[in-house]
């Protein structure tokens, strides 16, 4: 690792000023930036910490009955905080390992971006929206490709709102060693239709499949999508699987999703 | 280097660190607690973790600095006030949960969290709860039966396979 600055403020004020210093990086839990320090992939001139701003860490519900996380808030919290929306709480609770799920924040993982996280999956299969300290952002125009996000420099998740929908579930075919999704499929059930967002397959990172979107909606069945397929171009290839695999563990994931939530 | 203090095994703990310190190596190096080591440094492996404010966490994965404050807890502060290795100790040695015992601190201490979240665990919710936790010598199977035995459970009706 390079040397850093390291400071932990106790409030977002105090965060974001600190922030502004060149080459600097907020540190949310560190499960991901902290190996990606040792590997030299990152090199901040400072490192925040978000860990003792108390205000973007917590649970609560808002008027229109939305899930308010705080950005701050770890894997372990929502997984025991959420019982309304399981399937997010199930998400939550297989992120890792319990270690991992103590440190890791739901905010962290969103900034991140990976293309293999479960956290992307769950916050655009739901509509859900990321705050920061500065505005709201739908997550439809939030994910901008693999770890591409809207936020600028500096810029902090402070909260994300997810609307509960009327079924959900969260399919995940792990990767044994990373424990990330190899490919992870989420779908959600609205009133007004039904979103499919798939992580862990594009190169461009997590994304919405509407071609089973559509058919899901006026049929929410696992046979509805069962002719339908992504195809493999523009897929991840690498030693775990091929372009090809992963696209059809798309289809399969789609429907065990479909078939578990019911 | 900036002044860090904590609460290391119930007893004051000070040292310098700097921004990329460890918590593994500030326990390590700055405290002399070797108990907690270092196996694959990279989060996989669990052999590192220690429990801060109560919970398990990697200290591999975690710096010094973040600890600030916080209530430390290893493996040297596990065996009970006489000096006797605790329940959970105990049962690693009487169940052979492990061989060459280099994983053992971290394994320890990730049971012994578990136990504080889940008092009767089935050896699904073990095998679930270890799997952050690597080791390359027992096959895990005297390890589960160890964590049974730390929970007051019949360690032997599980099958070996």
């Amino acid at each position: 690792m390079y040397a850093f600055d390291f400071e932990k403020p106790t409030s977002l004020n105090e965060a974001v000023t600190a922030l502004q210093t060149e080459e600097a990086m907020p540190l949310g839990g560190g499960q991901t930036l902290i190996p990606s320090l040792k590997q030299r992939l990152a090199a901040p001139s400072k490192l925040v910490s978000l860990r003792g701003v108390d205000e973007i860490r917590g649970i609560c519900r808002d008027d229109a009955g939305r899930i308010c996380i705080g950005g701050g808030t770890t894997h372990a919290e929502v997984a025991a905080g959420v019982p309304e929306y399981p399937a997010l709480a199930a998400l939550a609770a297989n992120i890792g390992d319990p270690a991992v799920r103590n440190r890791g924040t739901i905010g962290g993982s969103l900034a991140n971006n990976d293309p293999s996280a479960c956290y992307p999956a769950a916050a655009l299969a739901s509509g859900a929206t990321i705050v920061t300290n500065t505005r709201e952002i739908a997550a439809d125009d939030y994910f901008e490709g693999m770890f591409m996000t809207a936020l600028e420099e500096g810029e902090i998740i402070t909260e994300v709102r997810f609307p509960v929908p009327e079924k959900a579930h969260y399919e995940k075919f792990e990767q044994p060693a990373s424990r990330f999704a190899l490919v992870g499929v989420f779908v959600a059930k609205f009133a007004d239709g039904v979103r499919v967002a798939v992580t862990g397959a594009s190169e461009e990172g997590v994304f919405r499949w509407s071609e089973a979107e559509a058919a899901l909606a006026s049929d929410f069945t696992p046979e509805a999508v069962q002719g339908l397929s992504v195809p493999a171009e523009g897929m991840i290839g690498d030693l775990h699987g091929s372009p090809e695999y992963r696209a059809h563990l798309v289809g399969v994931m789609t429907r065990r999703a479909v078939a578990a939530a019911g | 280097m900036t002044k860090v203090s904590m609460t290391v095994n119930g007893e004051a703990a000070e040292g310098e660190a700097e921004g990329r310190t460890l918590l593994v190596e500030f326990l390590r190096e700055e405290l002399g607690l070797t108990g907690t080591h270092v196996g694959c440094d990279t989060s996989q492996c669990g052999a590192c973790v220690v429990h801060v404010d109560g919970r398990a966490v990697k200290a591999c994965t975690m710096f010094a600095l973040e600890a600030e404050g916080a209530e430390v807890r290893t493996i040297e502060g596990m065996a009970n006030a006489d000096g006797s290795l605790n329940v959970v100790q105990q049962a690693f040695q009487d169940h052979h949960g492990l061989q060459c015992g280099f994983c053992t601190p971290g394994m320890v201490m990730s049971a012994a969290a578990l136990l504080d979240e889940t008092p009767r665990p089935s050896e699904a919710e073990i095998r679930d709860y270890l799997e952050g936790n690597i080791c390359r010598c027992t096959g895990y199977h005297n390890i589960v039966k160890a964590v049974l035995a730390a929970s007051g459970q019949d360690a032997e009706r599980i099958a070996a396979e």
